[in-house]
């Protein structure tokens, strides 16, 4: 195959991936939490139990006036959205999802900085529309973003370098070459630290802080109308997706599964990936929204330290082992 | 011994999965009916034959919603040299429904069992004069009442039902008693049969139920 059409094909199958994920994980949300409510959720949009709901919604959208207020700083609050979006397409190429070269968009060496460093960038998205915005109520969104992204970023990175010890590599596929099954046990302390911290760099319900709609009505995105709007809803889902996959391949083995067939290991990998998005919508439904306070707590006098004991213990084992 | 830490959260997300496997509740309305309970208060129905313009329900309405015109006309005395009679001729009846609160005030006052409750509640309106429903209109509505449900086992037996029943033996006895003597005549007879009649007729419309579907029902119900 010549390069230039390998290229083309990978950049394509990750941007399909990219459009179309987000929104599958969006219409689950939809059904799940309704059903855990004890409700039906949409059921009319394309006739059968509303598919289509994000579509209609997709539309809606697009209809809506695209308003800048007059005293917002009008090239950042534009950008914003791209700035909060992107990041996750980057993220998105670089996660292996089959084992070999042809499962992944793009090997990187140096595979979990890269996306460690991108994904912190989309929480930039959310500052510079809360700082753009020329309202009070972003401001304070804005703010609570930033005190959130340096409370979790620590203990994510701190996570994500123990399995780095363990495998001795920090390229994402040389991770899962080294994979073995009794890691599961070993950097479950990890696993959990990594995606309770994800999903609060997220702003997920029970994090949801920065966007806490009854006291600050949508935080930084409180001004932002129409498609603009939209691409900051789908930057949520598509860090869901990012953030699920990335916890597959770091701490759940990705693509080995129990019947370890060759040819399926992507299966494993998108079934752990939908389990870890089920369980994503599922907090969100279980739990009341965490006070700022009580946000910065769990993450420095619990999430840190448990993550620095699960290095330690990474060390220990590493040495015993060799 | 103190709760496990961690105890709750479980707890919590085991509520929301038991209730994910649970049937939802939502009422899909206007795709499938809702199943109404019997004495549902949906609208009111008139059965003008039974009125007699005595006022009660439009001077109880506590909205003031009921309108009744009426005028009076004389009946010609039934036997030459006897008084005339007046009775009441309803002109109209009409209930606001927008201003209707649902009390069901004038249905327990009625004394002729003219009122009804009907469990039709589809008849919003674009203009709200539109929810003045005339007399036309409300006896409509009689057609959507259902049978009263039936009594309790061992209830006491309806009043009406006693008297044709006792009505009924005695006429029974008469006709005994006129086949023994074929000779005596029957002149009791006739009057006897008109009263058992009388009796048996229910003050209600024989056909103010909903299974009766050969009448003409309202539009907009199907």
């Amino acid at each position: 195959m010549n390069d230039a059409l390998d290229v083309t094909l990978r950049l394509l199958i990750v941007f399909v991936v990219f459009l179309t994920f987000p929104l599958i994980i969006g219409q689950t949300e939809h059904k799940v939490m309704a059903h855990m409510q004890g409700r039906l959720g949409p059921m009319y949009a394309g006739g059968f139990h509303g598919w289509a709901q994000l579509v209609a919604d997709g539309v809606k959208f697009a209809q809506k006036e695209d308003v800048v207020p007059a005293g917002a700083d009008r090239r950042i609050f534009q950008l914003a959205p791209a700035v909060a979006l992107l990041p996750y397409l980057l993220v998105l190429l670089a996660i292996p999802i089959g084992p070999g070269e042809g499962a992944v968009g793009e090997v990187i060496d140096a595979g979990i900085f890269f996306v460690l460093a991108v994904m912190g960038v989309g929480v930039l998205g959310s500052l510079m529309a809360g700082w753009a915005s020329a309202n009070k109520f972003s401001l304070l969104g804005g703010l609570r973003t930033a005190a959130q992204l340096l409370a979790y970023e620590l203990p994510m990175l701190l996570a994500a370098a123990s399995v780095a010890m363990a495998a001795g590599t920090v390229s994402l596929p040389g991770i899962l070459d080294a994979f073995e099954w009794w890691w599961l046990p070993w950097q479950i302390v990890g696993a959990i630290v990594f995606f309770v911290a994800g999903l609060a760099e997220l702003q997920r319900p029970p994090f949801d802080m920065p966007v806490a709609d009854s006291e600050i009505i949508f935080g930084a995105y409180t001004e932002y109308t129409g498609l603009r709007f939209a691409l900051f809803l789908l930057a949520e889902y598509a860090g869901i997706v990012v953030l699920c996959g990335l916890t597959t391949v770091l701490f759940l083995g990705g693509w080995h599964g129990p019947l370890g067939a060759d040819g399926l290991g992507w299966v494993w990998t998108l079934l752990k990936t939908a389990v870890l998005a089920f369980i994503v919508i599922w907090l969100r439904v279980t739990y009341p929204r965490l006070r700022e306070d009580q946000l910065q707590k769990l993450s420095w006098t619990l999430l840190v330290p448990l993550s620095l004991a699960q290095i330690a213990l990474t060390g220990v084992v590493k040495v015993v082992i060799q | 011994m103190a709760p496990l830490p961690g105890s709750g959260l479980a707890k919590g997300l085991a509520v929301t999965l038991r209730t994910m496997t649970k049937r939802s509740v939502t009422a899909q309305y206007p795709d499938t009916q809702p199943d109404l309970p019997p004495r549902t208060r949906g609208v009111i129905g008139l059965f003008e034959e039974n009125c007699t313009v005595c006022m009660l329900c439009a001077r109880e309405c506590p909205d003031w919603c009921i309108y009744i015109d009426s005028h009076k006309e004389t009946i010609p005395a039934a036997t030459p040299g006897g008084r005339e009679r007046s009775r009441n001729v309803l002109d109209r009846f009409a209930i606001d429904f927008s201003l209707c609160m649902y009390c069901g005030i004038c249905i327990e006052v009625c004394p002729f069992d003219a009122l009804f409750w009907s469990p039709e509640f589809e008849y919003a309106e674009t203009d709200i004069h539109d929810l003045t429903h005339e007399r036309d209109k409300l006896r409509e509505w009689m057609w959507t009442v259902p049978a009263p449900p039936a009594l309790d086992p061992g209830a006491e037996e309806p009043k009406e039902i006693a008297a044709a029943r006792k009505a009924a033996e005695k006429l029974a006895a008469q006709q005994q008693a006129a086949a023994a003597e074929p000779a005596a005549p029957a002149a009791t007879e006739p009057h006897a049969r008109e009263q058992a009649r009388a009796a048996e007729q229910p003050t209600r419309p024989a056909g103010a139920s909903k299974q009766q579907t050969d009448q003409p029902r309202q539009e907009g119900r199907e």
